[in-house]
């Protein structure tokens, strides 16, 4: 029950990623591939219907994670509080950036809009990079479960490890270039004119950078936290995750060469579920791993719900589940095609 | 000021802004459903473009209801670790009921009705909105579980590694608590709503302005507001506080200002409750009234608060005498008002009577506040508690976050909530002052639009 709970919240926290992933890849990249303001809108109009939806796999998965592992969520959440009191400020920020544009006609607010989204977008990606290379290389977790982690401390991984260190910030970074290439891969698929063209060069040129980092990330990941090879020697069966990996930057190669709009989406969203199965599979049944031998890490076993708890869970979100799919199948029908390049007016 | 009064400050700000919107857009997502099932039954596209008004300034408010709604999921965990812990078990779970059966719908059908009046026939756009609709009020329940929860623990029990899970889901969705309060607080979101509708219909009317929207408003606005207004007084309000005299006897001590254990007490309308001397200042107090609301006979005892423990006594004891006399002072005065308004409406005298229209223009902001007092009731009550009975306040937060840490978010929100504040009002004063549009003038807006692109 534990386990089958352990992938579930991964599977919200990958459907986040996937899905916001290309809205926060559309605002790293837009205000350089969109050049007019006919052409801001148009990018801005590709994701307009579906960005905030996306966002909801975020609370959602938080949430599942707060009742299904509340020992983690307390312990993460509060070790992490500069950080993460900082992602809700860039939350703020993009939110009221992308939907009070249209509410502004005069130019220049317009484009202090752009350069906020273009700002908090580029430093979430950043932040979740890092989050997720945080948790892979482990905290300094004391006694009683509970850390506190500045946002840096000497740079290196080790003992006292800071929010940022060489090895989180590759990850941040990693994940700029990652979310960018998918969100230049979406505007592909979702626009046409000049916007389009111009992503797909952004998108050439992004996927070698996106390789080069992930054949890096292996060996630093091993410096950092030497335990993550610890599983997939146990279990062989979790080196589908980096043949995955590899698999997906090939087929958005060939795709992309193949003019397959859809499938060099699809392929990058296979990237970004097998480099997060990939770190799941290093880290289970460890939740937080621990910096330090002498402190226990947070795993699913100390940190999971009662047993009632998570059977019930199960119904209702099985439930929730089937529903909130399916209002995504609605949305995403509705507003299938591509988005023209002339503004028109929306019903009102 | 030490760590545990500054993570209170934080939750309290940044929950007390965050419900400013929610209440709103709740109380008009129902009164834009209202809008549009008239529009459906009559033909008459006035409604239709009146919802249309309402929903531009929903969809701002909703806008900061969401932005300011993350971070208060995010702060159980950062400010308030300790309580997540023991308590993720039960509260996560409502929590996380209201993110996969309430989020995902109003974003999906948010966006459809916002923007797909043209593409849906009049049938679906209409399902849009009762779906929207039906996502906030859903959403409403979940938060609401969670805190009468934390008022009334119900259907739990503790595990030997100190953390609390349910016993039985349909006991913690079906604590009577929760339904009381919810109904309460639903009342009360129907009574900003109402509020701010007609006011605005005032204004238009005031102003000489805006065609017939003014009069569709005023009485939209003072019908909902009649009713909601008195089911917020009874039976909604006298039920729950019958049953918070039950469950949590020194909260309502407190509330009431009432010191010591009497026979017949009465009840304070005003005062300035003296905590060292044990007494109400200045009071204006009517004999019995308060034995008789609670017990339904004048002759009953009702407990003081020297009755209880002086460590289990509302830790702010003023500011709860003080909110619970705002809310319940603010919500006969609303009552009051609407009454006479729906005098007038009735009599059709309502449009031309300018000492009525002017109290209801200015009123708008009262509702904001007798809700924020009515929340601070319930929460100041509560105390010292964290969870009724079960967790103290001071147990609850996260003990590896300093002060200044939180002083520095602290600080941070309330830089950021004051530029929000400023849009807000900003945006919201300009769709008002645009004025709803007429479906012929919206037409001829359109062509003109295509002119320029087939140009």
């Amino acid at each position: 029950m534990a386990t089958l709970w352990f992938w579930i919240v991964a599977g919200m926290l990958a459907a986040y990623a996937v899905l916001d992933g290309f809205d926060l890849g559309v605002g790293i990249l837009y205000p350089f591939v969109a050049r007019t303001e006919d052409e801001r809108q148009q990018a801005i109009r590709a994701i307009g219907p579906v960005w905030d939806g996306n966002e909801v796999w975020l609370i959602a998965g938080g949430g599942t994670l707060f009742f299904a592992f509340p020992l983690l969520y307390a312990s993460s959440f509060s070790g992490f509080y500069m950080p993460l009191m900082i992602v809700l400020w860039l939350l703020i920020l993009r939110g009221l950036a992308v939907e009070l544009r249209m509410h502004f006609a005069d130019p220049l607010w317009r484009s202090l809009f752009d350069g906020l989204f273009l700002f908090a977008s580029s430093l979430l990606a950043i932040f979740f990079g890092t989050a997720l290379a945080n948790v892979v290389r482990g905290v300094p977790i004391g006694p009683d479960h509970y850390f506190y982690l500045p946002l840096w401390t000497n740079w290196r991984t080790g003992p006292n490890p800071g929010i940022l260190d060489w090895y989180t910030v590759i990850g941040g970074l990693m994940a700029l270039l990652a979310l960018s290439l998918h969100g230049a891969l979406y505007l592909v698929l979702k626009t046409e004119g000049d916007l389009r063209l111009r992503s797909q060069v952004a998108a050439g040129r992004l996927l070698p950078f996106v390789a080069i980092a992930t054949v890096l990330a292996i060996p630093a990941t091993v410096l950092a936290r030497p335990d993550s090879l610890h599983n997939y020697h146990e279990n062989p069966t979790a080196f589908l995750a980096p043949f995955g990996v590899a698999g997906s930057l090939v087929s958005i190669a060939i795709a992309m060469r193949k003019k397959s709009e859809l499938g060099a989406f699809l392929s990058s969203s296979v990237y970004l579920i097998a480099m997060l199965c990939g770190a799941a599979a290093g880290l289970y049944p460890v939740l937080l791993p621990s910096t330090s031998p002498a402190m226990a890490s947070i795993t699913i076993a100390n940190a999971v719900s009662g047993p009632h708890t998570l059977r019930v869970g199960l119904a209702w979100w099985t439930i929730g589940m089937m529903l909130a799919i399916m209002y995504f199948c609605v949305v995403y029908w509705l507003f299938r095609g591509k988005v023209s390049q002339y503004a028109q007016t929306y019903g009102h | 000021m030490d760590a545990l009064t500054l993570h209170r400050i934080h939750f309290a700000f940044t929950m007390t802004f965050h419900y400013l919107f929610p209440q709103l857009t709740m109380g008009l997502a129902l009164l834009i459903v209202v809008l549009k099932t008239m529009a459906l039954r009559t033909g008459n596209d006035r409604y239709n473009d009146s919802a249309r008004f309402w929903a531009r300034i929903f969809a701002v408010n909703f806008l900061l209801g969401v932005v300011t709604g993350i971070p208060m999921e995010f702060q159980f965990g950062t400010n308030w670790s300790e309580f997540s812990r023991r308590t993720g078990g039960v509260i996560g779970e409502p929590l996380a009921m209201e993110g996969v059966f309430s989020f995902f719908l109003e974003s999906a059908f948010l966006g459809l009705f916002l923007f797909g009046e043209k593409r849906l026939s009049r049938f679906a756009h209409w399902g849009a909105a009762f779906l929207v609709f039906a996502g906030s009020w859903i959403s409403g329940f979940f938060i609401i579980v969670t805190d009468a929860w934390m008022q009334h623990p119900v259907a739990y029990r503790l595990l030997p590694n100190g953390v609390y899970e349910v016993t039985s889901f349909w006991g913690l969705m079906m604590n009577p608590w929760a339904w009381l309060q919810y109904a309460h607080n639903m009342c009360g979101a129907v009574v900003t709503g109402s509020f701010v509708m007609s006011s605005v219909g005032a204004l238009y009317i005031l102003q000489k302005r805006g065609g017939d929207f003014g009069r569709i408003f005023l009485r939209l606005g003072v019908t909902a507001g009649v009713l909601s207004c008195v089911a917020q007084i009874f039976p909604t309000g006298d039920l729950h506080g019958k049953y918070m005299a039950k469950n949590q006897p020194i909260a309502i001590a407190g509330m009431e200002g009432l010191f010591h254990s009497e026979k017949g007490a009465p009840i304070v309308l005003m005062g300035q409750p003296d905590v060292e001397g044990q007494r109400i200042d200045n009071p204006i107090a009517v004999n019995k009234v308060l034995s008789f609301l609670i017990y339904g006979t004048t002759a009953a005892e009702v407990n003081g608060l020297d009755a209880y423990p002086r460590d289990q006594w509302p830790s702010t004891l003023p500011l709860l005498f003080y909110s619970y006399h705002i809310m319940a002072g603010l919500g006969t005065y609303f009552a009051a008002l609407m009454a006479v308004a729906m005098f007038l409406l009735w009599r059709g005298k309502l449009y031309t009577t300018r000492w009525v229209l002017w109290p209801i223009l200015l009123s708008f902001p009262l509702p904001y506040i007798a809700n924020t007092a009515g929340w601070m009731t319930a929460e100041i009550g509560r105390q010292p508690w964290l969870v009724y009975n079960l967790i103290r306040t001071s147990d609850g937060y996260s003990k590896h976050i300093g002060a200044g840490t939180s002083l520095f978010s602290l600080l941070g929100f309330l830089g950021m909530y004051t530029v929000l504040s400023i849009l807000w009002i900003l945006l919201v004063y300009n769709i008002i002052d645009e004025g709803p549009k007429s479906t012929a003038e919206t037409a001829t807006g359109k062509t003109l639009v295509n002119a320029l692109v087939n140009a």
